[in-house]
């Protein structure tokens, strides 16, 4: 039953995903430089220009060039960087794990502190926490992560000196051997614990930069759900049938106040990927999101696009599962779909 | 022979934004063991509020302002939350909700929900096994169908009246001595209706049980109930044996009441005026305003309750 | 209206944020006049740069020896025009594509819709970075990027109720009595998606301060001298942790600024659709 569900989600995204296919195409081929010309460089002749044109297929028919350009991209093929010139897919391969790594931790601390928030908000209405908590939930979505960033370094790092200022790992420390490009499952699976801790404690300011609009969010609606909840007739009924309250609350209530939770998190996805991009360039975190604002900065076409292009995917697999962890949540949706 | 639960003299108020209102003043009632008792009143009159209160969970804007609440000679009154919630609720008294589908948590699977009340309430050293049977046993007295799947099952996948047995087998799961129902039969279809309040009433007579049976209908506490109590702004207007109540009424109120029960009266009747707000009463009787038997006397001092012909205590001059 | 007025000045939030935004497009408005140094928006004086807050410069000055608070009062002005133009733009494209596509069934419509679909499908800042450096780098190619991000958001809201009411027969009875399509749909269909469409509008406006923002951090916004809140956070990196004041104040206009509008258009939210009351 959830595989069909699963199915039938994925069907609904296809179109999407061709969307963005068709998306990204049509942009680079409005970029008003042409192509050709970039390529060949500042000092070719036309011939050279024209026989680049042709060797890269760019004098074929538009629709022809996108089917090449379909094939290519399933395939993940999508071309050279402009600026290291390497493979953009082994670029973001190799950068893909740090990324990762930053945004899981932000999200666990948006998740794991937000919640355990909000019911503690709702618990406490319209009392001194609630409010203090109302107010960071206002601050947290309403502040620029990249100005947060560099008030914490400014903090932390130039002021107080507890944290490292920006990076993965202190230059001291050599890395470890790259078994799956993660810093800290490396470090853990090698036993080289200076390096664990040298890199979680770069980890912590970008994670709490990142994490701190998500925190904000989840805290609001989790609280939102609880109070919703808290009226129903069935809570009434399981204090008079004298559950204890914390597993009440804990257990009973919150599984039917996260749905509204659920699809923030979904959502939280998506600006995690947004603000991972500024995050990552000002802590200089080797990523994805410093790839992406290298690419804009030195104009390299094709890496924008690629990235667009894999967020995209990431983005709609994001939607997916946030369906199916509703459907898990609540049984009932599964069964109405 | 101490009665199973005795209320005496309570009063409840709410703290409201225009000020304080008085739901329940001086409300009395006896509860026998081994009996059922009908609490009737209009909706309004404070019947929730009743439960709440012997139960302790009322709001936070709820303030018991006197009476006691003695439950097998203990006042609960007096509990602490805790003790409430470990030593009663759940375990010495049952609660039966008025809207079954509203009252199950739509999350969770049955199973869940009813063994969490006997987690920690059910006699020490059973087990969850032993709860799980328990639990099938009495939902197949119960007679819900499937009874050895019924716990996987989720409450949006019951009828009506088959979520009804599942929370009278919730209130039974850990053998109370009292079992209060609060209008148990209201949210379900007439048919179903009558099998549910012929059901309560042999679970009454097999379990040995006590029954606080709420309602507005007194054609159901015809039914089920051996004593009754009648509620009216608050305040018990009327409490005596059914038979003597319903054939003899005393009180204006619950003549008019009966004259009102669509099974009496062959046209739309209904009680000219309306209840008096909670927030300013009367002074004196409190259905004055409404009866048709008023006399200047009545709205300048509360009325005793007297003890009339039928046998039945009534708040009424008109009783001697 | 006054019923609804007075409903959301009994919501405190709320009133804060719109006292919040009436500060600042005031300050917007009137902000040449009212800046101790006007004239800081191009001079500099490089004899007091980078001095810490004073009496006479009371957010310290920057690299320039520009008076800072100046420069936040005039950078108001920036970020409102490119508010009110980006969600202005933004409503122009997606509400009559929203009414096109929700009136009447059919190809067209479903292609709007898939349309929307696929600009949803990515994050905006990522496709606002896209078209950003695809045009030269400049305030109009950053307002123009992010236009075209936020318009999907428009266009569902009035598709939604175009298509509700399209379908009702109030409007069966309007188009019996030979009225023209456009007249049905801008007399009667709009005004009903107006409400929704108010507070997307609030809500956007805070959202493309914070967004522009980032992209004047990165370089694809304003450019120097103006006084863009992002572009002179960005300005002040080399300079810290010493000239603190640089990036501390900048980044509070911003953060009031969005504040405001995010709070007005939550109480907007809750006094439209009371339904919609997640978040209280």
């Amino acid at each position: 039953m959830v595989f069909r569900f699963v199915l039938r989600r994925c069907a609904l995204a296809v179109p999407s995903l061709f969307g963005l296919l068709v998306l990204t195409f049509l942009l680079i081929r409005l970029v008003p430089s042409d192509p050709a010309v970039v390529m060949a460089g500042d000092a070719a002749t036309p011939a050279q220009i024209a026989e680049i044109r042709h060797q890269y297929g760019l004098d074929r028919p538009l629709w022809e060039q996108f089917i090449v350009y379909t094939g290519k991209a399933v395939r993940l093929d999508f071309g050279e960087s402009a600026f290291s010139h390497r493979a953009v897919s082994l670029d973001i391969a190799q950068r893909l794990p740090a990324t990762l790594e930053l945004t899981f931790a932000a999200m666990g601390l948006s998740i794991l502190l937000g919640v355990p928030l909000g019911v503690f908000a709702a618990l406490r209405y319209n009392q001194w926490p609630d409010f203090a908590l109302r107010m960071l939930s206002v601050f947290g979505v309403a502040v620029a992560a990249f100005w947060v960033a560099i008030m914490l370094q400014l903090l932390f790092a130039m002021q107080l000196g507890w944290l490292p200022l920006r990076g993965e790992l202190s230059v001291a420390i050599p890395p470890p051997t790259r078994i799956t490009g993660s810093l800290l499952l490396d470090s853990l699976l090698t036993g080289r614990f200076d390096a664990l801790r040298d890199g979680l404690a770069h980890l912590v300011l970008p994670a709490v930069t990142l994490g701190l609009g998500g925190l904000a969010s989840i805290v609001r609606f989790t609280r939102a759900g609880v109070l919703d909840t808290l009226q129903q007739d069935f809570v009434t009924y399981e204090r008079a049938m004298g559950y204890r309250r914390m597993r009440l609350i804990w257990r009973y209530v919150l599984r039917n106040s996260v749905t509204a939770t659920i699809t923030q998190i979904g959502l939280l996805f998506g600006g995690l990927i947004a603000g991972g991009v500024v995050v990552e360039a000002i802590y200089d975190w080797p990523g994805i999101g410093s790839y992406t604002v290298n690419a804009i900065l030195t104009g390299d076409h094709q890496v924008m696009l690629a990235v667009t292009l894999m967020i995209g995917v990431v983005y709609a697999a994001v939607n997916i599962l946030t369906d199916v962890v509703h459907g898990l949540v609540d049984p009932r949706l599964m069964d109405q779909t | 022979m101490i009665p199973v639960l005795s209320v005496r003299g309570l009063k409840v108020s709410f703290h409201t934004d225009q000020g304080r209102a008085t739901v329940l003043d001086d409300v009395s009632l006896t509860l026998e063991r081994g009996r059922v008792l009908g609490v009737v009143g209009e909706s309004g009159c404070g019947k929730s509020t009743l439960i709440r209160t012997i139960l302790g969970i009322l709001p936070d804007a709820a303030r018991v302002e006197a009476g006691a609440v003695v439950f097998e000679g203990e006042n609960l009154l007096v509990f602490s939350e805790q003790e409430l919630n470990q030593r009663v609720r759940g375990s010495r008294i049952g609660f039966i909700p008025q809207d079954p589908l509203l009252s199950l948590n739509p999350v969770f699977k049955v199973g869940s929900q009813l063994l969490e009340i006997m987690r920690d309430h059910a006699p020490p050293g059973t087990k969850r096994r032993d709860h799980i049977k328990r639990l099938i046993e009495l939902l197949r007295r119960l007679q819900v169908p499937d009874p050895d799947t019924a716990l996987e099952r989720y409450p949006h996948q019951f009828s009506g009246g088959q979520r009804q047995r599942l929370l009278i087998a919730a209130a039974l799961a850990c053998s109370p001595g009292l079992v209060i129902a609060d209008e148990p039969t209201t949210a379900l279809d007439v048919t179903t209706q009558h099998e549910i309040l012929l059901l309560l009433r042999e679970l009454v007579d097999e379990f040995d049980i006590s029954l606080l049976f709420v309602t507005h209908d007194l054609g159901v506490v015809a039914e089920v109930c051996d004593t009754v109590c009648v509620i009216y702004a608050g305040q018990t207007v009327e409490a005596g044996l059914v038979g003597a109540v319903l054939q003899t009424p005393t009180h204006p109120y619950t003549q008019a009441l009966l004259a009102c029960h669509p099974e009496r009266s062959t046209h739309f009747v209904g009680i000219p005026g309306n209840v008096p707000s909670t927030l300013r009463m009367p002074p004196g009787c409190r259905f004055a305003p409404r009866c048709g038997y008023v006399e200047p006397v009545c709205s300048m001092a509360l009325p005793e309750s007297l003890q009339a012909t039928s046998g039945a205590s009534v708040r009424c001059i008109r009783a001697a | 209206m006054s019923p609804i007025l007075r409903k959301l000045s009994r919501d405190l939030p709320a009133m804060l944020g719109l006292a919040l935004v009436v500060i600042v497009v005031l300050i917007a408005i009137v902000g040449p006049w009212i800046a101790p140094y006007p004239g800081d928006v191009t001079a500099s004086h490089l004899a007091r740069r980078l001095k810490p807050p004073t009496g006479s410069f009371p957010f310290g000055t920057d690299n320039l020896g520009r008076d800072i608070l100046s420069r936040v009062i005039l950078g108001a002005r920036g970020a409102l025009t490119v508010a009110f133009s980006v969600v202005a733009l933004s409503m122009a494209i997606g509400i009559p594509l929203g009414l096109v596509a929700g009136y009447r069934a059919g190809f067209v419509s479903e292609l709007i819709m898939r349309v929307t679909d696929v600009v949803l499908a990515i994050p905006q800042l990522i496709l606002a970075l896209a078209l950003a450096q695809l045009m030269s780098p400049s305030l109009e190619s950053a307002m123009l990027a992010l236009s075209l991000t936020y318009w999907p958001f428009f266009t569902r809201i009035v598709f939604a109720e175009a298509r509700r009411l399209s379908n009702s027969v109030f409007v069966d009875a309007l188009r019996g009595l030979g009225m023209g399509s456009a007249r049905i749909v801008f007399l009667h269909i709009l005004p009903n998606a107006a409400s929704p469409i108010i507070v997307r509008a609030t809500i956007g406006l805070g959202f493309t301060i914070l967004t522009a923002a980032v992209l004047g951090f990165l370089g694809m916004g304003a450019t120097p001298p103006a006084p863009d809140w992002g572009l002179t956070i960005a300005q002040s990196r080399i300079y810290l942790p010493g000239a603190w004041w640089y990036a501390l104040f900048p980044g509070l206009a911003i953060l009031l600024t969005v504040m405001g509008f995010n709070l007005l258009g939550d109480g907007l939210r809750d006094l439209v659709d009371p339904r919609l009351r997640r978040s209280r």
